[in-house]
């Protein structure tokens, strides 16, 4: 079972040297007892450009889909058998990287 | 025929948590154990007058409710579904009585009180699944519409699945933390059953404090060596207890200090007292609902208001604000002070919880009977305004209309 963690995060600095070690080692736990799938930083909301190719003419927008005061920061995709385990992980990922973390489920199946 | 309506009413009080909590287990599927229990249910009730009560009901709602849960998912596995096919062909049904903590109610118990829900989901989840009331009572339990406790249980059911809330007892490291979230769900039933808010219901929901009790039994017996267990037992007994004393003929709240206590349930006080005793003597420090019982215990021990020993009273407080440092225990706690230093003392605690209880009537409603014994008549009338504005339950309000109509 796949989870998604969203790094929740009010304003656009990026992670401290502090954080940005303890990240790290939180990452290569992740790896070494089997949940890491995939993780990254993301950059700022005002970077990101939406497409919509819904209509005739694709429209592009400059800014992020929703403007609101808080964004996603970054992420990790993870593997856990089931919630307990996946909020075990996303509380001391909300630690780690000092921000808030929304998990998700993939749908499976 | 009354004998056999009063077999499946016994049969669902005590049966219905354990066959929901087996069929979880075997088929993995919240929806699917409850819809097969409630028709294993209906069976009975068509079945037994005629047929007579099973020498045992439990097992014969087990097995007919495993019957319906495998003609449903036969139903909806028309394409090929390997895992549930292999589900229906393995019968795991442990027939072995297990262990105290590995009974199928606590994981059922622990998945419905899941700390990932919300409040009021696991409320309606575990009076649904584990006490097996209907959808309409629960409804009618929390003044909200059929449609939308329904909306509310089947969005939470969908959650456990699409997120994998697990079905099983939690970790021993993670066990005291999680009983503390079963118990604040029961502790919520029993409040929302001893004080009900709203202007439609009666001022205390008997059905919800008797269910809240009847669970908080049933968790007792499944973990006998968890303190706050026993407290909080001890503490809604203790409360309990008091109920036939506790709203006048003319729907009034009667303060404790003008309670009958000759109406008191002596038998819920001698098991709520049995209860403390028995944690006073494990010797281990108590947590709040101990306290809590502990503080109860005390009111219950006095045979007249004026014999209360309002000493222990405020060191148990003490204790709890240690434990509690919420501004509700501070109110509390000055409430106790008041009768042992005077109600300036109390007063002056009261004051200083302001800004932070400014919405709660209880607060309204201390500062309103200080006054009044200060004879700061004036004042005390704005307080009891503020408390009436304030109080959600229609006996509290009756009771603190009159005091403030009584004012000199």
């Amino acid at each position: 079972m796949q989870y998604l963690f969203s790094v929740i995060h009010d304003r656009t600095d990026l992670a401290t040297p502090e954080e940005m070690t303890a990240i790290d080692a939180f990452n290569d736990r992740l790896q070494a007892e089997g949940h890491w799938v995939f993780a990254g930083g993301l950059g700022a909301p005002a970077t990101a450009t939406v497409i919509d190719n819904r209509g005739a003419e694709p429209v592009v927008t400059d800014g992020p889909y929703v403007e609101s005061k808080e964004h996603i920061a970054g992420f990790w995709i993870i593997e856990a058998p089931d919630l307990d385990v996946a909020l075990k992980l996303a509380t001391e990922a909300s630690r780690h990287c000092n921000r808030k973390v929304e998990v998700r489920p993939f749908v499976s199946e | 025929m009354t004998d056999v309506h009063e077999a499946v009413t016994r049969a669902h009080r005590d049966e219905w948590a354990r066959v929901v909590a087996s069929l979880t287990r075997r088929f993995g599927d919240l929806d699917v154990a409850e819809e097969a229990a409630a028709e294993a249910f209906a069976t009975a009730v068509e079945r037994w007058p005629a047929e007579g009560v099973p020498a045992n009901p439990g097992a014969w709602l087990t097995v007919t409710a495993n019957r319906r849960a495998i003609d449903r998912i036969r139903r909806e596995s028309k394409r090929d579904d390997k895992q549930m096919q292999a589900r229906l062909m393995h019968d795991d049904t442990p027939h072995e009585p297990l262990g105290a903590i590995d009974d199928e109610r606590l994981r059922l118990i622990f998945t419905c009180c899941h700390p990932a829900l919300a409040m009021e989901a696991r409320i309606a989840l575990t009076l649904r699944l584990v006490g097996g009331l209907s959808m309409v009572e629960i409804a009618r339990a929390f003044l909200v519409p059929e449609a939308t406790m329904g909306q509310r249980i089947t969005r939470a059911k969908a959650k456990i699945k699409a997120a994998r809330i697990p079905y099983r007892v939690p970790a021993a490291e993670d066990l005291p933390a999680r009983v503390s979230g079963v118990l604040a769900v029961l502790f919520l039933v029993f409040n929302e059953g001893y004080l009900a808010t709203g202007p439609g219901t009666g001022p205390v929901r008997a059905d919800l404090t008797a269910e809240a009790i009847r669970l908080t039994r049933l968790i007792r017996a499944l973990l006998p060596a968890d303190g706050e267990v026993a407290g909080l037992l001890a503490l809604m007994l203790l409360t309990e207890a008091r109920r036939p004393a506790r709203v006048s003929r003319n729907g009034e709240l009667v303060p404790l200090h003008e309670q009958d206590r000759g109406a008191w349930d002596r038998a819920l006080i001698a098991e709520g007292h049995r209860l403390v005793r028995e944690r006073l003597a494990s010797g281990v420090a108590p947590g709040r609902y101990q306290i809590l019982a502990a503080i109860n215990a005390v009111h219950t021990f006095a045979r007249e208001a004026r014999d209360t020993d309002w000493s222990q009273i405020v060191a148990l407080y003490d204790q709890l604000v240690g434990l509690d440092p919420s501004p509700v225990v501070a109110l509390n706690r000055a409430i106790a002070v008041a009768e042992l230093d005077g109600p300036e003392v109390a007063l002056a605690a009261v004051d200083r919880l302001g800004d932070r209880l400014g919405g709660y009537h209880a607060y309204h409603a201390t500062r309103a009977e200080l006054l009044r014994r200060m004879g700061r008549s004036g004042e005390a009338g704005a307080a009891y305004d503020a408390a009436i504005e304030l109080a959600g339950n229609t006996a509290e309000s009756a009771y603190l209309t009159r005091r403030r109509d009584q004012l000199g």
